[in-house]
């Protein structure tokens, strides 16, 4: 769950990062009153959960409070990345000596956070990692054992900083490890970090990622830095689709069927099971299928739950077949789901064994769902057939209404 | 009314008891009964299809009171 610039800086304040004054402008009038309070050439930028706003023109720098309000009416309207912004962040411009990169992430191969810095920063990371790899440090840290500011000297050390400026790196460095793990997130980062002519340090431009199954832990502090909770905050604003799809989760307490992501293809998907979304979505692609969307489904959601997010997904124009596929399940009974998916397609008015390409969700119960599959005429198979071949089952049947 | 893959017999006699229709709303997990007022017994039709066949309710009351019917078993 993606952050706009200025929460994450209201985050990173929380842990006493350096930043520059800064306010958030709705309208042309509240930039100019904030850059009158700032008293100081200003740069005012476009909050989206994107990158690219400098080159799309979305920052823009002001002397004076009227040009800030002027820049503010440039700004607004302009898209970045399919994002339009509905607020500007205007910030007093700092004169910056050196930019530096810090960053904290999670290194899925070694499975704990990776503190990355460089003294080469403002610009893409992966590019200087690349071109200038004695400017890059990585420094892994633990997630159980507390961390030390140790630690993060030597991640500044490694780059060749030293002195005053490795000792004021160091804390900074330090907190943003803080943050990244009081607030379970997988990206904390700040790019620039500005070393000012006088020496001070500056955050000038940073970019926070939450886990989205951390939400309700952090329900409180979301609710103080402004995210409502049907945000999905992904890296682009949801869709109606996904918004929907986020309301049939929300809707009943059982089970999960949501996270829903829209895709522009013909295959619906009805899918889940400890990480069986994201393996059966691959395998519907590798076998040639355009999904319609993501989902997840799973912990033993109610028959209302599926029948909802089955209309969902039919509802989708473009959709001509569901595929209904989990991993083998234990906690989520396969007769329920196959009540859920049958009476989704009855309530659209489609043929359940027209519509249902394949159902493929062996486990618990599933002699009881079969007999619900068989007697509304759908394809089913058991745990002898993979998921990869259920896919390709799936991507057949529309194949051979030529529509692939 | 009958939900689509399950439907629910009372016996007329356990409907009408108030005891025996407080049993039937406790058990059942996924609420398929309630008591209007203290009194007899309602099915509540839209929560029919949630039914998760445990068989709480059978054992709940005298036997043959209540009979849980799978639809797509005929």
């Amino acid at each position: 769950m993606r952050f706009y610039e200025h929460e994450s800086k209201a985050l990173f304040a929380r842990q006493g990062l350096p930043l520059g004054k800064s306010g958030l402008a709705r309208s042309g009038d509240e930039a100019r009153r904030i850059a009158a309070e700032i008293g100081a050439p200003v740069v005012l930028k476009s909050q989206v959960l994107s990158g690219g706003r400098m080159k799309a023109g979305a920052v823009k720098f002001a002397d004076t409070p009227d040009a800030a309000a002027k820049a503010f009416d440039a700004i607004l309207p302009i898209v970045v990345n399919g994002q339009r912004a509905e607020s500007v962040l205007v910030e007093e411009k700092s004169p910056i000596a050196q930019e530096y990169y810090v960053g904290v992430t999670w290194d899925g191969r070694r499975k704990r956070p990776v503190l990355i810095f460089s003294d080469m920063g403002g610009i893409d990371i992966e590019e200087v990692a690349e071109q200038h790899p004695d400017h890059v440090s990585k420094t892994h840290v633990s997630t159980l054992l507390p961390f030390t500011p140790r630690l993060a000297k030597e991640a500044v050390g490694a780059t060749g900083v030293t002195g005053p400026e490795l000792n004021r790196l160091t804390p900074i460095a330090a907190a943003l490890v803080e943050v990244f793990l009081r607030y379970d997130l997988t990206l904390a980062e700040i790019n620039p970090l500005a070393r000012l002519d006088d020496g001070r340090f500056v955050v000038l431009d940073g970019h926070v990622d939450m886990e989205a199954e951390a939400r309700e832990i952090h329900r409180k502090l979301l609710e103080e830095i402004g995210i409502r909770p049907e945000e999905t905050r992904q890296a682009r604003p949801p869709t109606d689709f996904e918004i929907r799809g986020a309301q049939v989760d929300a809707a009943d307490h059982r089970g999960v069927a949501g996270n829903v992501v829209e895709f522009d293809g013909n295959l619906g998907l009805v899918i889940g099971a400890g990480g069986g979304s994201l393996t059966l979505f691959d395998a519907v692609r590798q076998q040639g299928g355009r999904p319609a969307n993501y989902c997840e489904i799973g912990g033993n959601p109610s028959v209302q739950k599926a029948c909802e997010l089955t209309k969902l997904v039919l509802s989708k124009p473009g959709v001509e077949k569901i595929a209904v596929m989990m991993n083998v399940v234990s906690n989520t009974r396969v007769d329920i789901v196959a009540r859920g998916v049958v009476k989704g397609c009855v309530e659209s008015g489609r043929d359940p064994a027209e519509t249902i390409a394949i159902f493929r969700i062996p486990g618990s119960w599933e002699d009881e769902g079969f007999k619900i599959l068989k007697k509304y005429g759908v394809e089913y198979c058991d745990r002898s057939v993979s998921m990869y071949e259920a896919a390709g089952k799936a991507v057949a049947k529309l194949s051979a209404g030529g529509t692939t | 009314m009958a939900g689509m893959f399950i439907d629910v017999k009372v016996d007329a006699k356990i409907a009408s008891d108030p005891e025996a229709a407080k049993k039937l709303v406790e058990v059942c997990p996924v609420s398929i009964f309630a008591q209007e007022n203290g009194g007899g017994l309602r099915i509540v039709a839209e929560n029919l299809d949630e039914c998760v066949l445990c068989d709480l309710c059978i054992e709940a009351v005298a036997k043959g009171g209540v009979e849980v019917i799978r639809l797509y078993d005929r």
